[in-house]
């Protein structure tokens, strides 16, 4: 059983209905006690970070969520929840969950100068590192998938990156320590790639 | 390389969608859910709902058809039309929608995007704009509200910038001098914006053959671009449009 932390930090419909689509079992919820039982964690989120971590810290997720990692359970952050498992996020200056060694950091303000629009919104493809990730199986490199965000994430160790992306500069948007993985993108928006692999990770059926 | 996206809109009235030119003379065109899962097959890259009768009746339908949409598609969409409070947002999120597209409201509170961008993010609120050629703007270009039927004071480059500092993640700019004609998307209009603005800026109204899309997304500086008619009369196909781009050097998601 799949479970969905959900802490008010933005819409976890449409994880829900993808989940739904591939077949994986889950369950919705914000509380610790009832997350534990499960297989294997999806943490969500859109919005911003210091409202997220408050919300978690309200909840008792956010120790909880360090012990399922210490623990290697497998988690898979998306969005927001890719970058708050960082020790600090620009976004408001707020200090996250400290999971995996890396800042959270806001696209350059000259970007838009430059002709790159911030938000990075839409879909751009994706380059392998590092071997990749299990998640990835059966989904070629150079796939298409759905971004929208205005910070990034800059992990203190290159050997996390799992996948990059090119926008102004090679982003780091997929990272993995132990059973702890994350993507910056939305692979529940990513339409046929984003299901897999969120089969692969769920052992649900690619569609 | 991020890719521009091709977005189709769906007008929507008492859950058909229908067409019309220039605001006018909708014709029913078939069921909303149906036509979004064939464009999805086809690799479309996003959707758009827009509501033309949401202002004046009950939002109930509306938000059957987002979660109706919400279980068959799985890529981004956004709702529009008659939503007019956080509230209204809230629900149409709720209901499985990524994006709400505020426009005429926007305009007599423009607080809601504020408000909308600070409790959902930036990314959810999108930005829609009807703009119309007159001299006497400032840009050459006024703002238009209540489906293109209500001039406003507004001068169209001013309220995209303005939207942008409230908390607009993007705007949807539609010509209303184009809409509808399939002559080509007006492109003074948006590439002044999407140069101007800092967030992603989809063209809207015009489109009637590939090559109009090119335009807008080359010259234009659109990020994306907007079709209607021209998928739902089934002259072109997504994947045709696509292959079009791609091999005038436009990167599209294939």
């Amino acid at each position: 059983m799949t479970g969905i932390i959900d802490y008010n930090a933005g819409n976890i419909r449409s994880v829900e209905l993808a989940l739904n689509k591939i077949g994986a079992p889950f369950t919705t919820s914000a509380n610790p006690a009832e997350l534990s039982g499960m297989d294997r964690l999806i943490f969500p989120g859109v919005g911003e970070a210091a409202f997220a971590m408050a919300e978690l810290k309200k909840k008792g997720l956010d120790s909880f969520l360090r012990d399922w990692a210490a623990a290697g359970k497998p988690l898979l952050g998306v969005c927001l929840g890719s970058q708050i498992i960082f020790d600090h996020s620009e976004e408001g200056d707020t200090p996250c969950l400290g999971m995996l060694p890396g800042i959270i950091r806001r696209f350059p303000r000259d970007f838009p100068e430059k002709g790159l629009k911030i938000p990075h919104m839409g879909w751009n493809d994706l380059a392998f590192h590092n071997g990749g990730s299990t998640l990835f199986n059966g989904i070629p490199e150079g796939s298409d998938v759905y971004f929208v965000h205005s910070y990034y994430i800059d992990p203190a160790d290159p050997s996390l990156v799992t996948a990059t992306v090119d926008y102004g500069f090679p982003v780091p948007c997929a990272v993995k320590r132990g059973s702890v993985e994350a993507f910056q993108f939305h692979p529940e928006k990513s339409g046929t790639i984003g299901l897999g692999m969120l089969a692969n990770f769920t052992g649900g059926t690619a569609c | 390389m991020l890719k521009k996206r091709i977005i189709i809109c769906l007008d929507v009235k008492d859950g058909r969608t229908t067409k019309g030119v220039k605001f006018l003379d909708n014709v029913d065109i078939g069921d909303p859910v149906i036509m979004a899962d064939a464009y999805y097959a086809q690799g479309v890259d996003e959707l758009v709902f827009y509501d033309i009768m949401a202002s004046a009746h009950d939002r109930g339908p509306t938000l059957d058809l987002v979660a109706n949409v919400a279980k068959t598609i799985h890529i981004p969409f956004c709702v529009g039309g008659g939503i007019s409070t956080v509230e209204d947002i809230r629900a149409t999120i709720k209901a499985g929608a990524e994006k709400v597209s505020l426009n005429s409201p926007a305009v007599r509170n423009p607080a809601l995007i504020r408000e909308g961008a600070a409790i959902f993010g930036n990314q959810c609120i999108v930005l829609g704009m009807d703009a119309k050629r007159d001299p006497a703007m400032p840009s050459g270009y006024r703002v238009y509200i209540n489906g293109g039927r209500v001039a406003t004071e507004l001068d169209a480059l001013e309220w995209a910038l303005r939207a942008e500092e409230l908390g607009a993640g993007e705007i949807v700019l539609n010509s209303i001098d184009a809409d509808g004609t399939r002559d080509g998307y007006e492109i003074t209009v948006t590439s002044l914006i999407s140069s101007r603005v800092s967030i992603p800026v989809i063209a809207s109204g015009g489109a009637g053959k590939p090559e109009h899309l090119a335009e807008v997304l080359t010259t234009g500086k659109a990020d994306a671009a907007l079709i209607a008619s021209m998928v739902h009369s089934g002259e072109y196909t997504v994947s045709s449009i696509k292959d079009s781009l791609a091999g005038q050097g436009i990167p599209v998601r294939r």
